[in-house]
C-alpha cells in the first residue's frame, strides 16, 4: 500500500503557533520554525494544502529582480531551492534551463537594462541579449519587424528555470510533519481571538483553539482574515489565469516571458506548454476561466511563435493574487496587536519567494522581529513613505 | 459585460477599472486618514462601490456597484448620481 505522506489529526484545545493558510509560504514557515525548536505548532487550511496560488502558479523560479532588497530575498531563496530536494527527500524536478525576459519597446528595454546592471552588481547572473542572440537560443521565435511589437532584446538569466510546484507544497508538509508540526485541512478561520491587544486564540468551524502567536499567510484572502482583527491592508486581490496545452516533443527548452505581451511560457517534462497571462485588470475572487483571456493569449503567443498555431488547450485555470501599490511583499509584525504576524502581498510572485519567505518569516515570528533580510517588506513602509520600487520586475504587470 | 450609463450593456474589454471609489479626506485631515485613502483598500468579497473608466467606448467615467464573487451583478451610475 502506498504510503501516506502526511496524516490528519484531532484539533488539540492549544497551540503556541498558528498558521493560518496551508501553502507553500505557510508551510515553509511551520517547517523552519519547527526546524529551529519551536515546538507545538499547527497550520489550518479551510480547503486542502496547495489549493491556492501555491497550485496555480506556473512554476517558475528566478531572481533577477529590480530593487536590492527584491534581489537579495529571491536570490536567498534560489540558492535554498537548488538544495531543497536533498532537504526535503522529495524530488521537486528543479530545472534551470534560463529565463528570458523579451523586450518590446525602449521603456522595458530600459526597465531590463536597469535590472541586469542590478543583478550582476549583485552577483546575480543576468545579461542583455540582442533579437540576433535570442534567436540562436530560440529558434522558433519571430524576430523579424512581422509582429504588432517586435522583439528588440532580452534580459536573460540562466539560473532561473521551472520546478514542480505541488511538490514543493507536498515535501514541506511532510517533513514539517515529520518535526511535529500539525497540518489541518478543511478547517476554516472564523474569527479571532483578541484579548487587551494581544491574540490568545481563533475560532474555527471545528472548534475553539488557544494560541499564543498567529501568522496569517494566506495571500488573496489577506484582507478577508485581517478583518477578523480590524487591520485594513494596501492590498487588492486580481485573478491570473494560466493554462496547459497538451504534450508535444520537447521544443522550447527555456522559459520566455513577455511583460509587453502579458505572457509566459515553458514546456515541462511531460512536453505541456504552461502558458500564463497577466493579472485581469479588475479585482476579482472567482477562479474562473475567460474567453478573453484566451483570446488575447493566443493573439499574443502567436505573434513571437507562429508554429503554435495548431496547439490544442488541456486545461485552464485562475489563481488569486494580492497585489500591493508597489508591488513588494508584505512580511511584518502588527505593533498594535501583540502577538499577529503577516505574510501577504505576493502579488504574482509567492511561489518562487517560498522558502526565503518561511525561514525569515519564522525567525520573525520566533524573535519577535522582522531579520534584515525583510526589513524593506515592512507593514509600515506605506505610512513611513518607503515603498518599494518592484513593479518594473513584475513579469507580466500592467 | 458591463453597463456603461451612456452606452448601456458592453464588452468589459472595453472598459478600464479604476480602483475602488473612497470619499477625499479634507484636506486638513490626519495623515492616517490620508494614509488610508492613498493606500489601503477594503477589498472586500461582494458588492464594492468603484470607477470605471469607457476607454474604448464613449470615454466617460462612471461609478459601479459591482460583486467581486460573482462578477455578474452589478449597477452603474454617473458620479453626480452617487
Amino acid at each position: 500500500m502506498t504510503k501516506r505522506l502526511w496524516n490528519t489529526h484531532e484539533l488539540k484545545k492549544s497551540y503556541d503557533v498558528v498558521i493560518i493558510g496551508g501553502g507553500v509560504n505557510g508551510l515553509a514557515t511551520a517547517y523552519y520554525m519547527a526546524k529551529m525548536g519551536q515546538k507545538n505548532i499547527c497550520v489550518l487550511e479551510s480547503k486542502f494544502v496547495g489549493y491556492g496560488g501555491s497550485g496555480r502558479n506556473t512554476a517558475i523560479l528566478r531572481s533577477n529582480y529590480r530593487t536590492p532588497e527584491g534581489i537579495k530575498f529571491y536570490e536567498q531563496s534560489m540558492s535554498m531551492y537548488r538544495g531543497l530536494a536533498q532537504e526535503l527527500d522529495f524530488n521537486l524536478m528543479f530545472s534551470e534551463q534560463g529565463h528570458f525576459t523579451l523586450g518590446h519597446s525602449e521603456s522595458s528595454m530600459s526597465g531590463l537594462v536597469t535590472r541586469a546592471e542590478n543583478n550582476k552588481a549583485l552577483n546575480v547572473d543576468s545579461y542583455m541579449l540582442d533579437p540576433k542572440q535570442v534567436k540562436e537560443m530560440l529558434p522558433e521565435i519571430d524576430i523579424t519587424d512581422h509582429p504588432r511589437y517586435p522583439v528588440m532584446g532580452a534580459l536573460y538569466h540562466p539560473p532561473g528555470g521551472i520546478i514542480r510546484h505541488d511538490a514543493v507544497v507536498w515535501a514541506y508538509c511532510k517533513e514539517a510533519e515529520k518535526l511535529g508540526v500539525e497540518v489541518h485541512n478543511l478547517t476554516t478561520v472564523e474569527e479571532v481571538i483578541i484579548e487587551k491587544g494581544k491574540v490568545t486564540g481563533v475560532k474555527t468551524n471545528r472548534g475553539q483553539i488557544n494560541c499564543g502567536k498567529l501568522l496569517s499567510a494566506v495571500a488573496g484572502w489577506s484582507s478577508e482574515v485581517c478583518k477578523k482583527v480590524n487591520l485594513k491592508l494596501p492590498i487588492t486581490t486580481h485573478p491570473l489565469q494560466a493554462m496547459v496545452t497538451e504534450s508535444y516533443k520537447p521544443w522550447l527548452h527555456h522559459v520566455v516571458v513577455s511583460s509587453t505581451l502579458h505572457i509566459y511560457l515553458s514546456q515541462t517534462d511531460r512536453g505541456e506548454l504552461v502558458c500564463g497571462n497577466g493579472i485581469d485588470n479588475y479585482t476579482h475572487f472567482g477562479m474562473k476561466s475567460t474567453l478573453g483571456f484566451l483570446e488575447g493569449y493566443a493573439a499574443h503567443v502567436l505573434e513571437l511563435f507562429p508554429i503554435l498555431h495548431n496547439v490544442k488547450v488541456q486545461r485552464s485555470w485562475a489563481g488569486l493574487c494580492d497585489m500591493t501599490p508597489d508591488y513588494g511583499p508584505i512580511i511584518s509584525k502588527i505593533n498594535e496587536i501583540e502577538g499577529f504576524y503577516l505574510n501577504c502581498g505576493w502579488g504574482t510572485y509567492g511561489f518562487k519567494a517560498g522558502p526565503a519567505s518561511g525561514l525569515n518569516t519564522a525567525k520573525m515570528i520566533l524573535d519577535d522581529k522582522e531579520p534584515d533580510m525583510i526589513k524593506a517588506f515592512s507593514f509600515y513602509r506605506f505610512q513611513n513613505n518607503e515603498l518599494g520600487g518592484e513593479k518594473a520586475a513584475a513579469s507580466v504587470g500592467n | 459585460m458591463l453597463t456603461c450609463p451612456n452606452c448601456g450593456k458592453r464588452n468589459v474589454g472595453e472598459f478600464s477599472y479604476k480602483g475602488s471609489y473612497n470619499k477625499r479626506p479634507d484636506a486638513a485631515a490626519s495623515f492616517d486618514k490620508w494614509v488610508d485613502y492613498v493606500y489601503m483598500d477594503e477589498n472586500p468579497t461582494g458588492m464594492n462601490r468603484e470607477w470605471w473608466y469607457h476607454g474604448n467606448g464613449c470615454k466617460r467615467w462612471f461609478i459601479v456597484d459591482r460583486d467581486s464573487m460573482d462578477n455578474l451583478s452589478h449597477k452603474s451610475q454617473w458620479f453626480s448620481e452617487v
